[in-house]
């Protein structure tokens, strides 16, 4: 069996009278985009940091490549966290070459410039950059020594739908080139499109963890059924159906379409506002989390 | 307006206060300040001339010219740099009491003409044996303390706020994510700054010698020397201070506490030879100072290598303490 290129065993990360982290494990094959999704606080940022080297594990061990995280792992890992300063007065072309300096292999400063589509960009101080333009760049920057393993700490936080998008675009491409790419997200549809495997994480513990079509089928049976809650009659409230409600909708989950169906029609509920659609992951993160705030 | 001026005034002050570290650094150094300028300038009244005597220690009642008023005696055991002082005129009379009463003047110094009347007047039949020899000009003497001065100012906010900033912005934080080492950022930084001071040096060196007609006395590369070593040493001091800090207010706090006590006891405005004995040895314990003496005997006195030897061991010896400190208290990330 091949050594996964990241295993993670028993991580604890504890501060003061707060775990932060409660024993983690999992491990990483090569060329996989592993997704860590969880609430506010679930661990997600302090798990990817301690896999990154940045943290030191209160307990437990990370290994690459089989072996305890070293100059290799440096050498061979891209970074992108959630929040980074560059450089102050330096070209995006600059940024990208000083990073390029730290390590002794990797890509031509004009094949990263390319890849992230920043050619166009490259004179402009990297301080003039939009927000998807910045984000672009520092993901060049985690590019340049043409990495073995990606880390991706909430890399589209705060970028509108077309920078999100363009952004997904991109990491899909590096996913083609057969990267491997620790993603955490708490963008659903994110973790959906570009993960092959997810792990939930929750007060700093894994409580699901496969491919997301998997856990959204070991999780849930039904379809979902969406309302007006205008259309949801107070009679039709006491049939038998298994419902939420949200503040402007109502959501009937069922395993029995036509029946739930037939029920509706019977008690005589409008039926042209009806939304169905199959579970998705927001549905299985909102289950497994909760839907309080978290404090 | 004035609600929201009040409101913001009213965080401000609370980050201020609630900052502890800054709050301590801020009081600190106007206390330092007094205490310092106390001891400095402080005592009764300064005598009207400097007198040296050759001998180890000064008995007032073993000759009358010894008890006059306003003369400030010193005891100057070592002949040659008696003499030499006396040719700078940073004495105005050097006098043996200890046989025939020979006594030295400088012909050329003013304060020399009036202390030796007082002199013969005491002891007529002294010995005169004139010496000749410009004072130093001020601006002479205060131009090696100039350079210096900027040197330090450079050296440690240069290095010290940008290093903070780095941390605080999180560009440190990325930094560690790639193979650079502790060391080798530090060393980047190091080398960057002295590529700046050395320029800014050369630059006020040629042109502020220039504007003032200075001429070094000695070896200007071995006054070079001294400026590398003593611009590395002060490097590596912003870098120890900025080792762990995030704050650019605690920062700034610090080297204010680090550099002004320099400004003051280093040497760059006034000589401190007349100072207490151990606020000299507080003196020598900055590089400023070392930097300074160094500088000014190569500079105003032509003095060689191995006279300033023990000020480049000096320098080198804080340069590897400090570095070694800094690498070893670095942090990449705010704890």
């Amino acid at each position: 069996m091949e050594t996964p290129i990241l295993e993670v065993r028993d991580l604890v990360k504890q501060y003061a009278a707060t775990t932060a982290v409660g024993g983690v494990s999992f491990s990483v094959p090569q060329g996989m985009c592993f997704g860590l999704l969880g609430p506010n606080g679930a661990g997600k940022t302090t798990t990817i940091e301690i896999m990154e080297g940045i943290l030191p594990a209160t307990a437990g061990e990370v290994r690459y490549r089989g072996e305890p995280q070293g100059q290799r792992f440096r050498e061979e890992a891209g970074i992108l966290f959630q929040k980074t300063a560059l450089q102050d007065f330096l070209t995006v072309r600059q940024s990208i070459a000083l990073f390029r300096g730290l390590y002794s292999s990797g890509l031509e400063v004009d094949e990263v410039l390319k890849l992230c589509a920043l050619e166009a960009l490259a004179g402009r101080d990297s301080r003039k950059l939009s927000g998807g333009q910045q984000q672009r760049l520092l993901l060049a920057i985690a590019l340049v020594n043409d990495p073995a393993v990606l880390f991706l700490d909430e890399p589209t936080t705060g970028l509108d739908p077309q920078a999100r998008r363009n952004f997904w675009d991109l990491v899909q491409s590096i996913k083609a080139r057969h990267k491997t790419i620790i993603l955490t997200t708490h963008y659903m549809e994110e973790a959906e499109l570009l993960c092959d495997e997810i792990a939930i994480m929750d007060r700093g513990r894994i409580v699901a963890q496969g491919p997301p079509q998997r856990l959204l089928r070991e999780h849930f049976a039904e379809v979902l059924l969406e309302l007006p809650r205008a259309d949801f009659p107070d009679a039709a409230r006491t049939l038998s159906l298994k419902f939420l409600e949200a503040s402007d909708r109502i959501e009937i989950t069922t395993e029995d379409l036509e029946g739930t169906l037939r029920t509706l029609l019977a008690a005589h509920v409008p039926l042209h506002n009806l939304r169905i659609r199959p579970a998705n992951l927001e549905d299985l993160f909102l289950a497994l989390t909760g839907k309080e705030l978290r404090p | 307006m004035i609600r929201r001026l009040a409101s913001v005034w009213h965080a401000r002050n609370l980050e201020f206060l609630r900052d502890r570290g800054t709050l301590i650094f801020t009081l600190l150094l106007p206390i330092m300040l007094v205490v310092g300028m106390g001891f400095v300038f402080g005592g009764p009244p300064r005598p009207l001339f400097k007198v040296g005597v050759l001998a180890e220690q000064i008995d007032k009642a073993s000759n009358p010219f010894l008890q006059e008023r306003y003369v400030e005696f010193v005891a100057t055991p070592d002949e040659p740099t008696a003499l030499h002082k006396l040719t700078h005129q940073t004495l105005d009379l050097l006098v043996d009491l200890r046989g025939s009463g020979r006594y030295w003047v400088n012909t050329d110094s003013p304060k020399g003409y009036i202390v030796e009347k007082l002199l013969l007047a005491a002891l007529p039949a002294a010995q005169r044996q004139p010496v000749t020899g410009v004072a130093v000009r001020y601006v002479d003497w205060l131009f090696p303390g100039i350079l210096g001065m900027n040197m330090m100012f450079s050296c440690l906010f240069g290095v010290g706020y940008v290093v903070v900033r780095y941390r605080k912005s999180g560009f440190l934080k990325r930094l560690h994510a790639t193979p650079l080492s502790a060391f080798e950022f530090l060393g980047a930084q190091v080398l960057s700054r002295f590529a700046i001071i050395a320029t800014v040096t050369t630059i006020l060196y040629v042109g502020i010698g220039t504007i003032i007609g200075f001429h070094s006395a000695g070896n200007v590369a071995l006054v070079a020397l001294l400026g590398v070593v003593g611009a590395l040493s002060m490097i590596a001091l912003g870098l120890t201070v900025a080792a762990r800090f995030s704050s650019e207010e605690l920062v700034g706090g610090v080297l204010n506490v680090l550099t002004w006590p320099m400004m003051l006891l280093s040497g760059v405005w006034f000589s401190l030879e007349d100072s207490p004995r151990w606020v000299q040895w507080v003196a020598h314990i900055f590089p400023l100072t070392h930097i300074l003496d160094g500088a000014r005997a190569v500079m105003l006195d032509g003095a060689g290598f191995a006279q300033v030897a023990p000020h480049l061991l000096y320098l080198a010896a804080t340069t590897l303490a400090f570095l070694a400190f800094g690498a070893w208290s670095f942090r990449w990330r705010i704890d």
